[in-house]
Parts: structure tokens; C-alpha cells; sequence
């Protein structure tokens, strides 16, 4: 085992003061990413400090409900939530810069989940 | 604040020989390991398309009933999987590349 | 007085200093740039979902494609994500020659990237001498594992190619006399005043901004962040003695001499792993598939990069998702671009070492 990493699974309305949290005790982001599963989508957060990761998890069962954007926490979180948008369909919420579907142009939109499939 | 500090070097390689070759008059050198080109010993074959199901780049095909094995040059990466999976071991790998060429046609053996 | 207008230029997808596409949107107001608006995306390969249709085994060959430059690295990250999700104990002497192929992909990386600087700020006569040398370090490569980028040696499990104690000797023996030249052509980087007028002072990113921006690699570590996650200890790098490069100015000079260090802590660090290494087994047998989930980090020549793998236990993972340092470092780029001349913007973009392949995986 390389590292310990802590996995915490939480609600979608507690996703913006979790990662307040993080920023006030010195964490960076590391990466936001979206799975696909056969019946939602997660999507995790993932935050270190001093080499400990932390990764929080959401479970998005409903496409249309509107993910509160962290990128007005931390900035760089919005490249993330703009492929996130562009290749599953997620929907943010104020995201700092919003690109509006155009950040990335590949012929198929929502790549990764092209149906749109409603899990 | 030093300035020239490459003056040395570019009067020394001005009369040194060159950092080049003059390929294809000078031929390259291969190394033992060099993952160059992929051939087969045909006669061995076992048509299991092993080679063809497995390939990243999807460069071979094989069909059992003309005893045929194809691979696109232009495709084929050189990984080497091909010849680390075959059950016969028929397939090699050379360490010299294949020749160039300007068009896009697939090498076929077949059995003599 | 009134205030200068403001006009955008478009900077890219195809710009003299890029071999790939980046697009930004530069608003200037005289030959100041107040603003940059990146866009990506021109070549996004989806590489991520081919996970859904090859075999966890197979993979290994297309994550070792994802970038031409840190090939190695990546084909490694991803095996260290499936060996973690099945915990297989990989042999102690496959882990030295990973470290061993890890630092020799960073030597030509770095070597790579300070032409490229070289050949951005108009400087051919150094970026030809870089080049000259990355050449003998591929040869190197070439000669341990078959490819000259692309190493094709990391299989999950362990490698695939061993190194004999002889060639090691050989090749300790190379990086010695190479050194010695690198070193010569460095010091044009570290000392010209030519080169120091166009990167010292240029882009500055402060130690706080860097660090909340989420940048990696060699440029958090220019702005005096100590964070190499070579340190998490994977591989064998555990058992080797280095510590973090750190500058603390944060410009581009000190992006520059980041690298330039790390080259020589590299070689260094072979010296190390050469006299640990120990005769043993090279792979493990691998049986069963993979169940779980993992993400591996590993320190690629750009920064810290994430696998995150996804497996349910079938041949076919459910999800790989690739976070590569260049995209982490596109904010921290963005943040660099405002309040520097116009003319500056290509070695600032370069300066972060952006590998668009990767970012478009």
C-alpha cells in the first residue's frame, strides 16, 4: 500500500462548506472527476495536504439537479467542472468561468454519457 | 551578468565534426532491443487471431480460412504484445524498421 | 486622459512556439496583456472511455500513448492503480529499474523542454546543443527498452526488460561523461545575460497563489512549494535519498533552473538506485481482475499526475480517469499571463511546460 486514502461519502448540499473546510485548513485541490455508474453518477473531489489525501464523494442520482460550483472556493476547480459539463452533462451553478458547453469541441457531445441517459 | 558564455562551445563544435550522420548513406545503428518491425515465421501459424484480437492499434488480421496474416505497417505501433501473447511463438520482432513507403497497403503472408 | 483601448488578440491553436493546440484569447490594452481566456478541447481523443472496450491487462500499451514524453510514466501510473486495487506485491528489483526508466524519461523531458525554451526565446545554437544531448539520453533509453519514447517496459505486475549489471555499470558510466556536458550547456541557461534578460522577473507566481491554483511539478516548486510526490515513496523511491528542488522566486528564471536541477538530482538518483539495486524477479504472475477503486499518483517530468481507476470485477474497468499536470497547471498559467507584455506570452506558456497531448487524453 502506498497511501491511506480516506474516501467520505456525502450529500450534495453539504458539498460547498466540506470544501470551505479544506481551503480554511490549507488543502489544494487535486482533481475533480465524474464516473459513470449504471445508476448514478459520482463524482469526487479529491484534496491534499502534506501528501494526505482526502476525497470527498458525491452521488448524483438526477441530471437536472444543479451542483453547486466549489470554483468560487477554488478557482482552478472550474476546468474541471467544464469537462465535467461537457462530457457527462452536469450541471454547475456559478461556475467562476463558464464556458457554457464550448470547452471542449469534440463532435460528440457528452462523450461519456451520450445517450443522457436519466440513471 | 556574463555574456558569450556560449561563445566557447560554438567555436569548438565549429570545428568539431558534426552531431549528425549522413543517413541513409551512413547506416543507423540498432540496438539488440530495438522494438523495430513485426514478422512471422507463416508455417507456424496456427490462425488463432490471438495477434489481431489483442492489438492496440488493430493493425493485424487473420483469416483461418485463406491461411492469411495481414498487418498494416502504417498502423502497427511495435509494442511487441503480438509476439509476447502468440501461442506458437511464430511472431518476432526484428530491430530494423520497416521500409517506407507512399501508400497505405497491408503486408500479407500466406502460407507457401 | 483617456484610457487605452482594450483589443483581443487570438493566441493560437497553431503558434510558431506550440507544436500542439492551445487556444487563448489575450485581451491587451497597449502591449500589455489584462486578461487571458484559455480553451482546450481541439484534440480531445476520449481515450479515458476506451477503458470500457480493452482489457485491464491490454491497457497498459494505450496509457503508455497518452503523451509521447512522459510515455513511460504514465504506462507506470496506471499499473501502479490496478497492482493497488488487486494488492500484488510488485518484486523489489522490478521497482528499481521503474525508478531507474522514471529518471531517465525526466533527464530527456527536462533536456526537451530547455530546448524548446531555448528555441522560444530565438536562441537556435542552444536549443540544437540541448537536443544534441537528449539524443545520447534516448539512446540510453533505446538501448534498455526497445523504444526510444515510448518504453513499452511497464506491465502490471513488473516489467517487462531487465537491465544487466554490466549495462548498468555502462550506463552509470555515460550519465558521468554526460553530466559533465549537460552541465557545460546549463550554464549557458544559468549564466547568459541574454537569457537571464528575457526570464528573470518574467511571471512571477507567489508561493500562496501557486499553491491554491492547484499547479504542480516544477513550477509549484519554483514558486517555493517543497511538494514532489516522488516523496509518497512508490516504486523504490522510498528507499532513495533526495529531497524536493525548491526555488523561491517563482519567475521563469527560476522555472528554468527547477529543471535544470532536477536533471542533475536525476542522475544522482540513478546513481543511488544502481547501487541498491539487488538481482531477483522482474514481474509477478497476475491472476484474477481487479475490484475497487485507487487513485495513483506518481511524479511525472511536468508535475503530479492522477489514475483514477474504477474496477468492478470484470476484464473491463468501469472508469479511468487521467488528471495530467499540464492540466492542473493551465490555471496557474492563466493567473501568470495578466500585466506581462505581449511579447513574453509565448516563453510564459512554455514555462509551464504544457504537453497538450496529455491534457487531451
Amino acid at each position: 500500500m502506498i497511501e491511506e486514502q480516506k474516501v467520505i461519502n456525502i450529500e450534495i448540499k453539504d458539498l460547498l462548506s466540506q470544501t470551505r473546510d479544506f481551503f480554511n485548513s490549507g488543502h489544494r485541490l487535486v482533481q475533480i472527476g465524474c464516473t459513470k455508474l449504471p445508476e448514478c453518477l459520482e463524482i469526487n473531489y479529491s484534496f491534499d495536504k502534506e501528501h494526505h489525501f482526502i476525497n470527498l464523494k458525491i452521488k448524483l442520482v438526477d441530471l437536472n439537479v444543479e451542483v453547486p460550483s466549489v470554483s468560487n472556493i477554488y478557482w482552478c476547480a472550474f476546468l474541471y467542472e467544464n469537462e465535467i459539463h461537457d462530457l457527462f452533462g452536469v450541471k454547475f451553478k456559478d461556475i467562476a468561468l463558464d464556458y457554457k458547453g464550448n470547452f471542449y469541441r469534440t463532435s460528440v457531445k457528452r462523450g461519456f454519457n451520450p445517450q443522457n441517459e436519466q440513471p | 551578468m556574463k555574456i558569450f558564455v556560449m561563445a566557447k562551445k560554438v567555436l569548438t563544435s565549429l570545428c568539431a565534426r558534426p552531431a549528425t550522420f549522413r543517413y541513409p548513406l551512413v547506416p543507423k545503428t540498432y540496438y539488440k532491443n530495438t522494438r523495430g518491425s513485426i514478422t512471422i515465421d507463416i508455417n507456424r501459424c496456427i490462425y488463432c487471431g490471438m495477434c489481431q484480437r489483442k492489438c492496440p492499434a488493430q493493425a493485424i488480421l487473420v483469416t483461418k480460412a485463406d491461411k492469411e496474416w495481414k498487418i498494416d505497417r502504417l498502423r502497427c505501433v511495435s509494442c511487441g504484445y503480438c509476439v509476447e501473447l502468440c501461442p506458437v511463438k511464430c511472431l518476432s520482432m526484428k530491430n530494423t524498421y520497416s521500409a517506407s513507403t507512399q501508400i497505405r497497403e497491408e503486408e500479407a503472408f500466406r502460407r507457401a | 486622459m483617456n484610457s487605452p483601448k482594450r483589443t483581443i488578440i487570438p493566441f493560437g491553436p497553431q503558434h510558431p512556439v506550440l507544436p500542439e493546440p492551445i487556444h487563448l484569447d489575450l485581451v491587451v490594452e497597449d502591449e500589455k496583456v489584462i486578461e487571458a481566456i484559455p480553451s482546450l478541447g481541439f484534440i480531445h481523443r476520449g481515450l479515458e472511455r476506451l477503458v470500457e472496450k480493452r482489457d485491464f491487462i491490454d491497457f497498459v500499451y494505450v496509457a503508455e500513448r497518452i503523451c509521447g514524453i512522459c510515455s513511460f510514466i504514465h504506462g507506470l501510473t496506471y499499473c501502479i492503480a490496478i497492482e493497488e486495487i488487486m494488492q500484488i506485491e510488485v518484486p523489489k528489483r522490478a521497482n528499481y529499474l521503474r525508478l531507474i526508466w522514471s529518471e531517465l524519461s525526466r533527464i530527456h523531458s527536462h533536456l526537451l523542454w530547455l530546448g524548446l525554451m531555448a528555441d522560444g526565446f530565438g536562441f537556435e545554437a542552444l536549443f540544437m546543443h540541448t537536443w544534441r544531448l537528449r539524443e545520447k539520453i534516448l539512446d540510453i533509453i533505446e538501448e534498455t527498452t526497445g523504444g526510444r519514447i515510448i518504453f513499452g517496459s511497464a506491465k502490471i505486475g513488473g516489467v517487462r526488460k531487465d537491465i544487466s549489471s554490466e549495462k548498468l555499470a555502462q550506463i552509470l558510466e555515460k550519465l558521468k561523461n554526460y553530466a559533465q556536458e549537460i552541465r557545460e550547456i546549463t550554464n549557458v541557461f544559468i549564466n547568459d545575460s541574454s537569457v537571464k534578460h528575457r526570464l528573470v522577473g518574467v511571471g512571477v507566481l507567489s508561493k500562496e497563489d501557486a499553491y491554491i491554483l492547484g499547479a504542480v511539478g516544477p513550477t509549484l516548486r519554483a514558486s517555493g512549494v517543497g511538494l514532489d510526490t516522488r516523496k509518497l515513496g512508490y516504486a523504490a523511491y522510498k528507499e532513495i535519498d533526495f529531497e524536493p528542488i525548491i526555488e523561491t522566486a517563482g519567475d521563469s528564471y527560476s522555472r528554468c533552473l527547477v529543471r535544470i536541477r532536477e536533471i542533475f538530482q536525476s542522475i544522482e538518483i540513478i546513481k543511488q538506485a544502481a547501487g541498491k539495486i539487488e538481482p531477483g524477479a522482474i514481474e509477478v504472475k497476475v491472476t484474477g481482475t481487479p475490484n475497487g477503486e485507487f487513485f495513483a499518483r506518481t511524479e511525472q517530468p511536468r508535475g503530479e499526475v492522477i489514475y483514477y481507476a474504477k474496477a468492478d470485477g470484470s476484464r473491463f474497468l468501469q472508469r479511468l480517469r487521467v488528471r495530467t499536470p499540464t492540466f492542473a497547471n493551465v490555471p496557474a498559467m492563466v493567473k501568470l499571463l495578466p500585466g506581462c507584455q505581449l511579447a513574453d506570452v509565448p516563453i510564459l506558456v512554455l514555462t509551464i511546460d504544457p504537453c497538450i497531448s496529455c491534457t487531451e487524453r
